[in-house]
């Protein structure tokens, strides 16, 4: 097989608050021998809000992010639903409503770049999927997590809206019964938990404006996961593991119920799976103790 | 003459059954039948109603998408049963299929609820034009193609109550407008010949009816049997707020105007200095989380700090292609 290499935009999460994210991508693709270009010229995405104030700035800045990918004439890979929902979602206009691409061009033009849309934009998790392959995973797992019920938790910004993500990559995902991430708990060795929160929004992006509603969400998540007799929670979304790992007071109390269970990456996941230490998956930056391992 | 052929499948039926004026509580009834590849979950309840138990109840009326009367949930899904075929629902979930009411904490009798907080809520938006009318116009009030395109898909809505019910945040927050409502205001603040403008805005950017508590999950666009896709419609009243000149600073506001200048400052997003931003003197209830975060390496202090590469760019960008005032 040809040598998988993606230009990796790491978002902001990665870069502060979930180190172990970042540190856990590369030990992944270092075993599966993924090439991965970082994206360091790469802006905040807006995360979702920056539309709400001016969306204009807001499409000139993910085009940017996406014209450096081109660049390097490389699939841009997202390691944050979020992330790529706002890219891909960008990319999306661009090469569909009329005229707006030359809007945005002009803009990047006075700093010397453009947006041609030659580079896809996929989140990892499928990039692994469609290009590497599940049946290679399985066959490269030196210990397999099969002692663990696993909680999948698919967080909205890569399921949803379907149209645009399932344009992003060729493994269909349904919203309503979403399979990829339960599909990769099983080709780690691991038994994936069916529960009804899976596909559910954890309330990051109302934190600050709507904590009651956030902390609800969370704790249903976890809830859910519990009471599916999850021992670990598993998730793509850097975002959704910061709400499911460091909130788990917030929650507990807003439902009235103590909920708690270690929360991992997808990365770290498959990082265990493949054999790479504890110390490579950064599990010592959780709140949440991580104490299966 | 068609050479389709039509199939059939055995499915089991877990139905939801209440009524409010005899039953404590609610309970499941199993109803194994053989579905045609050319039926839709409304002939399911038919043939419910028609061979198994007439006291089922549904609402229903015009079978074509159109009354927005027999919208449930399959498999926890917002469903308009005259419009989904059985055969997708069967590729989705497999053969056993369970048909719940919109929402079970409101039902009534069967997949009946009652929908009274769906139409306080679509009533409180103001949904009808307000504009002082001439009574004696000399000539009709033109409205361009171009004008009538800002509409978009917001005027297709058939209130059928499909993404009211799916959205998280109505399931949590009694004062929530949901969706529906919102997408119906942005309907008419579009529309050129509508004169109450920020009356209305100003109504929705109150704190309790939550326009900012959206948690921008996008199930309402994904189970909106019109494709109205709600939550572009919230985004664009955002919008409206900031470029009528209606929203004032709030923790929601100040959170979307942080992202742009904290990318003008670093490129990537200073996390710490966003939510000061945001949240002002109220920081202080995210200090033990954060003292918290700060011990476990996960808190990076703005002067450690890596900036975005060609930041120089991105300062441009901000400055030239800034649309919005705040």
């Amino acid at each position: 097989m040809k040598k998988l290499k993606y230009a990796l935009f790491t978002g902001c999460t990665a870069k502060q608050s979930t180190p172990e994210q970042y540190m856990s991508t590369y030990a992944v693709a270092n075993k599966l021998g993924i090439e991965l270009v970082e994206l360091t010229e790469a802006s905040c995405c807006g995360a979702s809000h920056l539309q709400d104030y001016d969306d204009f700035l807001s499409l000139v800045l993910n085009a940017r992010n996406i014209a450096y990918a081109e660049k390097h004439d490389l699939t841009m890979v997202t390691i944050c639903n979020t992330c790529q929902l706002n890219t891909a979602m960008t990319k999306h206009r661009l090469d569909n409503e009329h005229g707006l691409k030359e809007k945005v061009n002009e803009k990047l033009k006075e700093v010397g770049l453009e947006y041609k849309g030659t580079s896809n934009v996929v989140h990892f998790l499928y990039a692994i999927i469609d290009d590497f392959g599940l049946d290679k995973i399985k066959e490269m797992v030196v210990t397999p997590l099969s002692q663990f019920n696993i909680a999948p938790f698919y967080g909205c910004h890569n399921i949803r809206p379907s149209e645009l993500q399932n344009e992003s990559h060729k493994t269909a995902e349904n919203p309503h019964n979403p399979t990829s991430l339960d599909d990769l708990i099983v080709a780690c060795g691991g038994v994936s938990v069916n529960y009804k929160e899976k596909n559910k929004c954890c309330g990051f992006h109302v934190e600050l404006q709507a904590p009651r509603t956030a902390s609800i969400l969370t704790g249903n998540a976890i809830a859910g996961a519990m009471d599916g007799n999850a021992d670990w929670m598993v998730t793509p979304c850097p975002l959704c593991h910061l709400k499911l790992d460091t909130q788990t007071h917030h929650a507990s109390v807003a439902i009235g119920r103590e909920v708690k269970l270690p929360v991992l990456h997808m990365q770290q996941m498959l990082g265990l799976a493949l054999g790479c230490t504890k110390e490579q998956l950064g599990l010592k930056h959780h709140l949440t103790k991580v104490d299966f391992i | 003459m068609s050479t389709h052929t039509i199939t059939t499948q055995k499915v089991n039926f877990k139905v939801f059954r209440f009524n409010a004026d005899e039953d404590y509580l609610p309970y499941y009834e199993d109803y194994n039948m053989e579905v045609t590849s050319e039926e839709v979950v409304l002939d399911i309840l038919n043939r419910i109603k028609w061979d198994h138990d007439g006291s089922f109840s549904y609402r229903r009326s015009c079978r074509h998408g159109i009354c927005g009367a027999c919208a449930i949930k399959v498999n926890g899904r917002s469903t308009l049963a005259c419009k989904e075929r059985m055969n997708d629902m069967i590729e989705l979930f497999g053969n056993e299929l369970t048909f719940e009411p919109l929402s079970i904490k409101r039902a009534v009798k069967d997949m009946i609820i009652d929908r009274g907080d769906f139409w306080e809520k679509h009533d409180a938006i103001h949904p009808y034009l307000i504009s002082d009318v001439d009574e004696h116009p000399e000539h009709e009030h033109l409205v361009t193609p171009e004008e009538a395109e800002r509409l978009l898909e917001a005027d297709l809505c058939i209130q059928c109550g499909a993404c009211h019910y799916a959205c998280p945040v109505v399931e949590i927050n009694e004062d929530f407008f949901g969706p529906a409502a919102f997408a119906k205001a942005y309907r008419f603040e579009a529309d050129v010949r509508d004169d109450a403008l920020d009356k209305r805005l100003l109504n929705l950017h109150e704190e309790k009816q939550g326009l900012w508590d959206c948690v921008k999950c996008y199930e309402c666009a994904e189970v909106c049997p019109k494709d109205v896709n709600p939550i572009d419609k919230i985004t664009k009243l955002h919008q409206m707020l900031f470029h009528d000149g209606i929203a004032t600073s709030n923790v929601a506001t100040r959170h979307a105007v942080g992202f742009k200048h904290s990318i003008a400052r670093n490129g990537i997003l200073d996390e710490g200095g966003l939510v000061l931003y945001s949240e002002g003197p109220g920081i202080v209830k995210h200090v033990p989380v954060a003292l918290r975060m700060f011990v476990k390496g996960k808190i990076v202090p703005p002067w450690a700090l890596t900036k975005s590469k060609n930041l120089d760019e991105i300062k441009k960008l901000v400055k030239s292609s800034s649309t919005a005032k705040f």
